[in-house]
Order: structure tokens, then sequence, then C-alpha cells
């Protein structure tokens, strides 16, 4: 008993010790901060040296320099520079190819360690309900696989920026003057991150039980707050030069920084990236757990990380289905901002690339389906939905291909007349939206119902009114596909586009509702279900190449929209006040930004391989030579 | 073979597969605008008809909206008599605009787009009352006045009618040197003929907000005639710093004086005070 009270002091005293730093910044900030309250001034004013020296009585002489107030002005209604081709440096190498390299790879860890924290906190809150101790483990293995990833994303953001400053200045100048001390705000900002994150990952195993725990679990929030409070603060920044606010219209500031960052893009930007982080991430440490899997030979180790691979594509899956809907919202927001712009993604120039994401979500889909029709052999309740697995992948192929067809296809002149026309009798209006949009909602309800499927394949309901709720749940799918189908038909082809458009949020809804819904009737039906063994590590060594398709493909995915996100701003730095100059200001074409992408998969690749290999090197210990034992001993 | 080389040509292959998909198709860069020069001395009618025709098609993005049904966002201009359509929109109840024929018409459907939006094509909830199309003089299509000139011509001949815009003269056209036009001849631009092509050449809206008080680089010259006499006027532009307006900052061109002509600074001075 005593020893156990000597331990929890002993606890609470290094707990104190690793506070402390934090509570000598916060008073430091705290004694600044009434300093200024108490009226020390400004910097400015404290350095002013004396200035006049002059006989009492006399008047004051008139002294040239403007009052602080007309000169803060004057700062502040600057207008955007307008570089000329000769003002931006030329090193020889093309400018733009170097920031989006440097800017994809900080953008990818970025994404990375923001999601991990985000679900190892909530695994470990999981853990902490359950009382299994597996889930903290699985949660810290986690942690430790990305640590490294923070460092990473520090240097490609310091070189990020340093090629900014150097290879645009004009522009660069000009965001430093809008956002200002937000910058520093940002910076100070890591340092609360990194406090958060050597404490969390280094005091898991000090703060394990009891009380401590919540002490651990309120580390990892605030963790999590200051990394999101990052995101949202460097999003500013992306959305601004696409709908600049707070700006007049020749891109002198007008309003204060809230009304800078908060442009009608933020938002929905703000939350697209917060759940493609989360899918992104738990796709990568998928990656983790299948390699591992893959080359264990321990059946332990391997239902380790069985365990830990299907987790890692349940979050990614599950963050991945409510993101076209994130999507959509931010289309949209662009339509309502500038129909142009959003012409200029989704119909113009770069609507071809929309072939290539439908190329990519489709491999995502079918990755994620066939691990789970995979997962299904580890238990033998899932013979009884073997059949409908073959359905599922029949609705996947043919919406994949449909997905797929191009509306306008480049052709010769004989093959325009062998066709009869530019476009395909049948597939022409396979190519258009309604087609792609009924589609892609089926494809995301078929992927719902494989997750079902396997969520109830090792269970047996025991409720009374079991076949009644099967019944309704199929009642719900039967329902939800006729009217996706319905309202993407006849509001797709039948009306004009105003209609068009307004029938896809129905559809969207019409999804969403299949997936609360299913979500309500299981929980409520396998209440008290007579569980099936389930025997972790049953499951095909193909599987887990599912699990490197998905970092995969979501890497290129995200490159991708990157690509298309800055593009649509055409050639303008900030869209409408300030014109791009550079040599590098024409949208590249879809094969260059392919190469591109290539580049910065393979290299997320090789890093991530190498944030693995020194995240397994921690736990490796160099065996004492024996020839050094012998000497020691003589 | 190990797992790990398994694993990673996995990977790898299947990214190359991805660049691939890229390579199948067509391959389009979006060229930003470039500088176009045009010899005021051998431009005719036909050939502004066809600059026209070719910033309607590029620089002007107006295909982007206005196609022909169901792709289109906007009403079909390509395929429709502008000049029979604008007449009937003149004579629409619904019209509140100041156009009295159907160049007045076309030139403020492009600037002020929301002076009459045709029935169905409103922004979504406005009921027909606001445009999503933006002002073509303004970023980020930004077309000068001489290339609007020119769309209108293209629009009025394309179905036969006559073309009432002139042909641009030296000066407008260097106010245009930036895409579409000479600029650079050699010649000293001539003097402009009315306060609104004075105001035009020396950029004075890019600074100021001529409709409006919101404050631009400079304050908005609304309702200028009530707060400045002629006198205060002429001195501002001609030696802006005697006197700069309270919180602004004192960005206003020195060199107008030496640039003006008489009568251009007198036309400007002149439209101003009648600002109230």
């Amino acid at each position: 008993m005593k020893q156990t009270e000597f331990i929890r002091r002993l606890d609470v005293s290094r707990l104190t010790a690793m506070l402390f730093p934090l509570l000598v910044l916060l008073v430091f900030g705290l004694v600044d901060a009434a300093q200024a309250d108490v009226g020390m001034g400004n910097a400015q004013e404290r350095i002013t040296p004396i200035g006049e020296v002059r006989l009492q009585g006399q008047p004051p002489v008139e002294i040239a320099a403007k009052p602080a107030a007309i000169q803060e002005q004057e700062v502040e209604l600057r207008a955007a520079p307008r570089p000329s081709r000769a003002d931006y440096p030329d090193i020889g190498v093309s400018s733009r190819a170097i920031v989006w390299v440097l800017g994809q790879m900080h953008l990818f860890f970025g994404a990375l360690v923001l999601a991990v924290p985000l679900f190892v906190l909530l695994i470990e809150l999981v853990g902490v309900y359950t009382r299994d101790d597996r889930y903290d483990d699985m949660a810290h293995e986690f942690m430790k696989i990305s640590l490294i990833g923070f460092s990473i994303t520090a240097i490609f953001g310091g070189s990020l920026a340093l090629a900014l400053f150097l290879l645009y200045p004009d522009l660069m100048a000009y965001l430093m003057h809008v956002f200002g001390s937000q910058w520093l705000v940002y910076a100070g900002l890591f340092f609360f991150e990194s406090f958060f994150l050597y404490v969390y990952y280094y005091g898991w195993n000090a703060l394990r039980y009891g009380n401590l725990k919540w002490v651990h679990l309120t580390l990892g929030l605030l963790l999590n707050a200051s990394g999101l409070t990052i995101m949202v603060m460097a999003n500013s920044w992306a959305t601004f030069m696409m709908a600049p606010s707070g700006v007049n219209e020749v891109g002198a500031v007008v309003g204060n920084i809230w009304e800078v960052m908060k442009g009608p893009l933020w938002n929905p930007i703000n939350l697209h990236r917060f759940i493609a982080n989360i899918a992104f991430g738990g796709a990568v440490v998928g990656a983790y757990a299948a390699f591992k899997f893959l080359s264990a030979k321990d059946p332990v180790k391997r239902a380790h990380y069985d365990w830990m691979g299907y987790t890692s594509n349940f979050i990614a899956i599950l963050a991945f289905l409510p993101l076209p809907f994130a999507g959509y919202w931010l289309m949209a927001e662009i339509y309502a901002y500038s129909q142009q712009m959003g012409i200029t993604a989704m119909g113009g120039i770069l609507a071809w690339l929309f072939i290539v994401q439908a190329v990519l979500i489709g491999t995502i889909l079918l990755a994620g389906n066939f691990y789970l029709w995979s997962g299904m052999s580890r238990t033998d309740g899932s013979e009884r939905y073997k059949g409908l697995i073959k359905v599922i992948a029949l609705v996947l192929v043919v919406c994949f291909l449909i997905w797929v067809t191009p509306h306008t296809l480049i052709l010769s002149a004989s093959e325009i007349s062998l066709l009869g026309g530019s476009h395909h009798h049948i597939l022409g209006p396979l190519g258009i939206m309604p087609a792609k949009n009924i589609a892609v909602n089926l494809m995301l309800i078929a992927t719902f119902l494989s997750f079902q499927l396997y969520r109830r394949s090792d269970k047996v309901a025991t409720v009374s009114w079991a076949p009644m709720g099967n019944a309704l749940m199929i009642a719900v799918y039967i329902g939800a596909v006729v009217n996706i189908i319905f309202l993407g038909v006849y509001y797709g082809y039948f009306t004009n586009t105003v209609y068009k458009v307004g029938s896809s949020v129905a559809q969207v809804v019409t999804t969403l509702l299949v997936i609360v819904f299913g979500l309500v009737i299981d929980a409520l039906m396998f209440k008290k279900a007579k569980v099936l063994p389930s025997h972790w590590g049953r499951i095909p060594d193909r599987a887990q190449y599912a699990l490197f398709a998905l970092p995969i493909a979501f890497t290129w995915l995200m490159a991708l929209m990157g690509y298309v996100r800055s593009s649509v701003k055409t050639h303008w730095h900030v869209y409408t006040v300030m014109k791009d100059n550079s040599p590098d200001n024409f949208i590249p074409a879809i094969g260059y930004a392919g190469n591109m992408i290539t580049l910065v998969t393979v290299l997320f690749l090789l890093c991530v391989l190498f944030m693995f290999w020194v995240a397994n090197l921690s736990g490796s210990k160099q065996r004492k030579p024996e020839t050094a034992l012998a000497g020691g001993e003589a | 073979m190990s797992v790990l080389a398994k694993t990673l040509g996995f990977s790898l292959g299947l990214t190359l597969l991805f660049t691939l998909v890229t390579y199948l198709l067509p391959q389009i860069k979006g060229e930003a605008p470039v500088d176009k020069k045009v010899d005021l001395g051998s431009l005719t009618m036909e050939s502004f008809i066809v600059l026209g025709d070719e910033i309607f098609h590029n620089k002007g993005t107006c295909t982007l909206c206005h196609q022909p049904a169901p792709l289109g966002r906007a009403p079909d201009i390509a395929g429709e008599d502008m000049v029979a359509l604008a007449n009937k929109h003149l004579a629409d109840e619904r019209y509140q605009g100041d156009a009295k024929n159907a160049e007045e018409y076309i030139r403020e459907s492009l600037i002020h787009p929301g002076k009459y939006v045709v029935a169905g094509w409103g922004k979504k909830g406005s009921n027909d009352t606001e445009s999503p199309m933006p002002g073509v003089d303004k970023p980020p299509i930004q077309l000068t006045p001489v290339e609007i000139d020119a769309v209108i011509a293209w629009l009025q001949a394309k179905d036969g009618g006559e073309v009432t815009v002139p042909l641009p003269a030296v000066e407008a056209a260097a106010e245009a040197a930036s895409t579409a036009t000479t600029g650079d001849s050699g010649k000293a631009p001539a003097p402009a003929a009315t306060a609104e092509e004075a105001l035009a050449k020396y950029a004075c809206a890019s600074c100021h907000a001529m409709d409006s008080n919101d404050a631009l680089v400079g304050p908005g010259l609304v309702d200028i005639g009530s707060r400045l006499s002629k006198e205060q006027l002429r001195q501002s532009i001609v030696d802006p710093n005697a006197v700069v307006a309270e919180g602004f900052p004192p960005a206003m061109p020195l060199d107008f004086a030496s640039r003006m002509t008489v009568s251009e600074l007198e036309m400007i001075v002149n439209y101003l005070a009648e600002k109230k």
C-alpha cells in the first residue's frame, strides 16, 4: 500500500517536472501581456532617443516624421504588388517545380502527423473504456511510427518557406503584409505542439493508469488542438490566394486579420482537409501493419499486425466515406464565389483530370472492399454473406466503368464519321455528371454494405425482432438505390442544369441516410448478440497488398487534387488582386502534372520507409560481441 | 523475393499505372493571356471583328458558361442573334438599365451584368435579380475598353447585323496595350475626346471607386463634387500631395500635370465637379 502511494507521489512529481516548462512559458507570456497593458508602450516608443531639446516656454519645433497612426494606415492601404517577369529570380530550374515538390511533401507529412494523434487519442480513449491494454499498446505504436514524421514535416516546411522567399519574393512580401503577426502566432504554436507531442509520447507509460491516464488524454487533446489550429491557419493562406477577403479590389488590406482569414472557402477546405487527413493517416499506418504482417512468422505477431491493419483500414475507409460530401460543399462554395472558377475546375481545362480522380477513388474503394471481403475469412460466420459479395463486386465494377467514361473524346475525322458524331450515342450520356453521380453514390453504398456485412459476420442477433430489422435494412437499401437512380436520370437528363446540381445534393443525403440507418439498426439489433470466434491472423497474404494500394492511391489523389486547387487560380497568385507574371504562370498539361505527382509520391514513399525503419531501430538492441566480452574477462 | 522488394515493386507499379492514365488523356496547357500587338494602321473592321471573336473564345473566358443547352450555365450567346435579342430585352418591362440601343445594351450587360438578368439565369435564390456573371472590365477577366468594343463588334457582326462600334483610336489602343492592341506604335497618345475617355486613359478607376464612396487606394468619388470645388479638384490632380485626403496614402501619380492636356484636365475636373 505504502509502495503504491510512493509510486503515485513519484508520478505526480514527474508530471510536475514535465509541466514546469509549460508553466514557465505561460507565466512569461502573462507577464509580457501585463506589461503591454500597463502602458509600457510599443517597442518603437521605448527605443526612441531624445528627439528635441528646447527652452522652456518656446513652442515645439515641427518634426518631419508623420504620426505613427498615419504611417500605419499608409502601410495597411498598400495595394498588391504587380511584379513583372524580370522581378522573378531565375535559378535555371522551374521555380514552380521546386515549390510544388517541397510544398506537396510538407503537406503529405503535415497531413500524416496531424491525423495520427487524432485517431491515436480516440483509440486510447477506447482502451480506457474497454479496459483492454491492446488498444493502448496499439495507440502507442501508432505514435511511435509517426514520431519522426514531425521532424520531416518541419524540414520540408522550412525548405518550402526558404524556396518561396527566394523564388517568389513579391508574393511572399505581400502575404507577409496581409497576414502580419498571424505568422508569429503560427510559429509560436509549434512550440506548444512540440511540447505536448513529446510529453504525450514519452509520458505514455508514466501516465498510463488511474487519474494520470486522464492527464495523459488531456495532453493528447491539447496536442490535437494545437495541431488543428496550425492546420486551419495554414489553410487560410491557401484559401486567401483562391478567394481573397479582407482586401479591396487592388489588394490593399481593408479588414482585420479575422476578415482576411475567414474567406468563403476557408471552412470548406478546413473540413475537407480534416477528414482527408484522417483517411490518409489511417491508410499510411495500415501499410506499416501490412508490411509487419507479411514479414512476421510468429502467429502472435501476425495476429497483432492483422488487427492493427484492420483497425487502420477501418479508420481510412470510415473517414473516406463522408469525404465526397465535404468535396461537394467545397465545390458548391467555389461555384458560389466564382462560377468561372468552378467551371474552370469541373468543366474547363482541368475537367479531364477527374477521369484520373475516378481511377484513384475506384482503386481506393475496390482495395478497401477487397480487404473487407478477405477479412471475412477470420470468422466462420461469414459464410452466409459470401453470395452477396459477388453482387457488390459487380456493382462496384459497373459503377467504376461508368465513372471513368469520358464525355468528349479526342477523335480523328474518320473516327468521328464512324462514330456518327463527337459523342457515342450510348457512352455519351454516361460521360456527364448525372451518370457519374449515380455511380459514385452506388459505390459508396456498396462499400458501406461490405463494411456492414463484415461487422455482422462474427455475430448472430438474438433480439426477437431481428427478421423485421433485416427486412427494414433491405428496404432502406432498395429505396435508396431506386431514389438515387431516379434523381440522377430524371433531373440529370430531363431538366435544366440548375435542377441537375440540386438533385446531386438529394442523392448525397440519401447515401448518408443509408449509413446512419445501417449504423443505428445494427447497434440496436446486435446489442446482446451471440459473438462467434474471430481468428486474427487468418487472412490471405494477398489481402495485405490492398493495404499498400490504399496509401499509394490516397497519396496520388491528394497531390492530384492539390494540382487542381492551385490551378483554378489560373494566372493569378492571389485571384483577382495579384497577377502571376512568372514564366510558370500557365496551367501545365495533365501529363506533366502526372510526372510531378509520381515524383512526390515516390519521394514520400521513400521518406515513409525511412520513418518506419527509424521507428523499428529504436526497438533494436545490438548484442555485445562475444570476443569483446571474452577480452574483458581476460 | 523479400517482402520489401515485393511491396515496393507493387507500390511503384501502381504509381506508374496512375501516371500512365494521365498520358492517355488530352495534353492541354492553360496558357495565361499574352500581349498581342495589332497594327492600327492596317486594322480593318473585319480584323477588329475577328479580334472580338478571339477574345470571346479565349481571354474573355465567355464560353466557360455561355454554351448551348444542356451544358451551358448562361444563355447561348454564340448561338443567338444578339442584336435581335438585345432589342427584345430592351423592350421587356423588367428592364431597368440605361441602354437605348443594342450596342449600349450589350456593353451594359458586359460591364454591369446585374442590370438585367435573363429569366432563369440568375443566381440561385435571387429570383433573377442577381447575375452570377462577373463584370468583364474587372478582374479576373479585365477586358480593356478596346477589347470590349471588339467583342461587341463581333457579337453584332456574327449574325449579319450592322456594326455600330467605331474602330479604336490610337490613344485608346495605347491604354489597351496590356493584352490586345499595339500601345507601342511610337506615336504620342492623342488627347481624349470625352471625360470618360480621359478617366479611362489615366486609369483613375484603378484606385478610386467612381460609383461609390468605397475606399480603394484613394477615396471614392461618387459625390466628390459636393466635397471639393473645381479649383481643389484641379489642384488634387496636378499637385496631389498639396492636400492628401485624411486616412489615405499619398499614392497618386505626380506626373499628371505633364501628361494631361489642358482640355483633358478640364474635362475631368468638370465631370468630377458634377458628381454630387
